[in-house]
């Protein structure tokens, strides 16, 4: 799946690789283990949803659902590209598997929420996953969407905030801190799980937890590392929106490749 | 004319409720304003197919996009200033961009709100609904176009802006051949020496103020665009052949609004003078709706007046 994400933005020139490897293994854990989703039915009304709320995120969005067979590997390359269906940003009229358009941060959560509303009211079991960035907590409407999220019980949503704490200017916390975000979420009525996002034996505790709670939405704090598996990446703040160049890219494969990254 | 008077926003509230009988998809969306927006009307009669979302118009637009995309068609339900304005963006790229079937019920536009002030009048809303791509946007001019325009709304497969007002005002629709046709502008009355293309509340007041200058000898017909996008290129343009000038008017910003959508057309197909009737780049302020209407020159009189003059 890495591997995917550095060949999409190395072919794009542009792109946002540092978020998309923070939160590559629980993209790759919902899509593999816990959603209730099939690529040859995309559109099925019963099936759960994902929400990238941290649209920037989409090549590993994309990785995802080429690994899955939404859409087939070799598009990938295609990522940015005029002639592309892979938008910058998720466009989910052009992508299969892709349940929301995102890219504007702030706004993906409140379109979770709608969908998990609507199951609600329609009576259906399916269950919303949405994922922000811990930047993204900055913008207002977050919290509006939670504040109704959690006021009305909606327990068929799981938010989880990929917390890198890195922005484009520099660290959440330098910026304009959103810490403590467990308690934030928790003041606003919701069910808090702090996890290592890279760990998956918590991340699979922490959505088996989020399913079984009740009455409460629930908030993954999975605490991430900015451009997680390639060294030259990690924690560094310039990876937020630039693409490797060659010699990067070369590296970067070959220090995903040792760890035994596969690719779709 | 009938003498019965109904803000457009009532109309909204109980075409909401006889539209849930014939659709149980639709679900109604408001954000604390249900009273005044009307969508109460709806809440009494179905709570279960209302949700108060709170003070909140951007997650509320957010909400309506993503239940759109589980198989119900929400009607969302602000004031104009929050819906076209402060939730713009969200409009914009979570309804406007993946083109979601929403349908946003914009009440209290334009100076008509009166007491409330500049702050809560929308002049603006149409300028900025219309530079969405696919936004179909609807101005209905009484009670019966408002309720024909809900149906129409919900039988079109998109996103679809509909304005409504707060003031109570005439029935001018009440004709057995009335039928709303989306995209379609109407003709109301036949003239030679000018045509006024109307929209919304000022519909019934440009009517008023062609019937006194035909007393004086002016023979001034009145259009009512009620869908102002898709504009019916095709009606502007042969009433501009037919009388040469052309009078916009709306309880909006002469900027952008059907003012501006008419010069468009008019400018690349069928050149002409046009005089805009509408509030000239200001803001509003307190009072009472009908006085305000009247300051801002938007009445029958006011319209008689600009129109009269224009005509000289």
């Amino acid at each position: 799946m890495r591997k995917n994400i550095i060949t999409a933005t190395f072919n794009a020139k542009s792109g946002h690789p540092g978020g998309s490897l923070s939160a590559a293994d629980i993209l790759s854990y919902l899509y593999f283990e816990e959603m209730n989703v099939d690529s040859k039915a995309p559109h099925d009304e019963n099936r759960d949803r994902f929400v990238l709320s941290k649209g920037h995120a989409a090549p590993a969005l994309y990785s995802v659902l080429a690994l899955k067979g939404y859409i087939p590997a070799k598009d990938l390359k295609t990522l940015r590209h005029i002639d592309s269906y892979l938008q910058g940003h998720p466009d989910m009229k052009h992508t299969p598997g892709v349940d929301m358009s995102t890219g504007s941060l702030g706004q993906g959560i409140s379109a979770a929420v709608g969908m998990a509303l609507s199951a609600k009211v329609q009576n259906k079991s399916f269950r919303i996953y949405a994922m922000l960035g811990d930047g993204e907590l900055q913008e207002g409407q977050v919290w509006e969407a939670s504040m109704f999220a959690g006021s009305h019980g909606l327990d068929n949503l799981t938010v989880v905030v990929d917390n890198n704490n890195l922005q484009i200017d520099g660290t959440v916390r330098e910026i304009c801190s959103p810490y403590p975000i467990g308690e934030k979420f928790r003041a606003f009525n919701f069910h808090v799980i702090n996890i290592d996002a890279h760990d998956f034996d918590q991340i699979r505790a922490a959505f088996k937890e989020a399913k079984s709670s009740k009455g409460k939405p629930t908030a993954i704090i999975a605490k991430s590392i900015k451009g997680k598996g390639v060294s030259f990446m990690e924690n560094a703040v310039g990876w937020h929106g630039k693409a490797p160049n060659e010699e990067q890219y070369k590296q970067a494969m070959q220090e995903l490749e040792k760890n035994g990254e596969v690719s779709a | 004319m009938t003498t019965v008077k109904t803000a457009t926003r009532e109309s909204y509230g109980n075409a909401l409720v006889e539209l849930y009988k014939k659709h149980d998809d639709i679900i109604v969306m408001d954000a604390d304003l249900a009273a005044a927006t009307k969508t109460g009307i709806f809440k009494k009669a179905y709570p279960e197919r209302h949700i108060d979302c709170g003070i909140a118009e951007a997650n509320m637009m957010g909400m309506a996009a993503g239940i759109s995309t589980t198989g119900l068609v929400p009607f969302v339900s602000t004031f104009a200033m929050f819906a076209a304005g402060r939730a713009f963006e969200q409009v914009r790229n979570s309804i406007g961009y993946p083109h979601l079937n929403v349908k946003i019920g914009a009440t209290h536009a334009g100076i008509s709100v009166g007491e409330d002030g500049a702050t809560h009048q929308c002049n603006e809303d149409i300028a900025l609904m219309r530079t969405i791509p696919g936004m179909v946007i609807i101005n209905p001019s009484d009670d019966i176009e408002a309720r024909a325009a809900v149906t129409a709304a919900y039988d079109h497969d998109g996103p679809v802006y509909m304005r409504f007002g707060r003031l109570a005002i005439p029935v001018i629709n009440d004709r057995a051949d009335y039928k709303f046709e989306l995209g379609k502008g109407v003709t109301l009355r036949e003239g030679t020496d000018a045509t006024i293309i109307a929209t919304g509340l000022c519909t019934g007041a440009s009517l008023e103020a062609a019937e006194k200058m035909a007393q004086r000898g002016l023979d001034v017909g009145v259009i009512n665009i009620h869908t102002i996008k898709p504009i019916d290129k095709e009606i502007i343009v042969k009433a501009a052949e037919k009388t040469k000038k052309i009078i916009t008017v709306e309880e909006h910003s002469v900027i952008g609004g059907l003012g501006g959508a008419v010069c468009e057309v008019l400018s690349e197909n069928c050149p002409s003078t046009v005089l805009r009737i509408g509030v000239n780049d200001c803001f509003g302020h307190s009072g009472p709706a009908t006085a305000l209407l009247h300051e801002f020159g938007l009445d029958a009189e006011g319209i008689d007046n600009k129109v009269s003059s224009f005509l000289k």
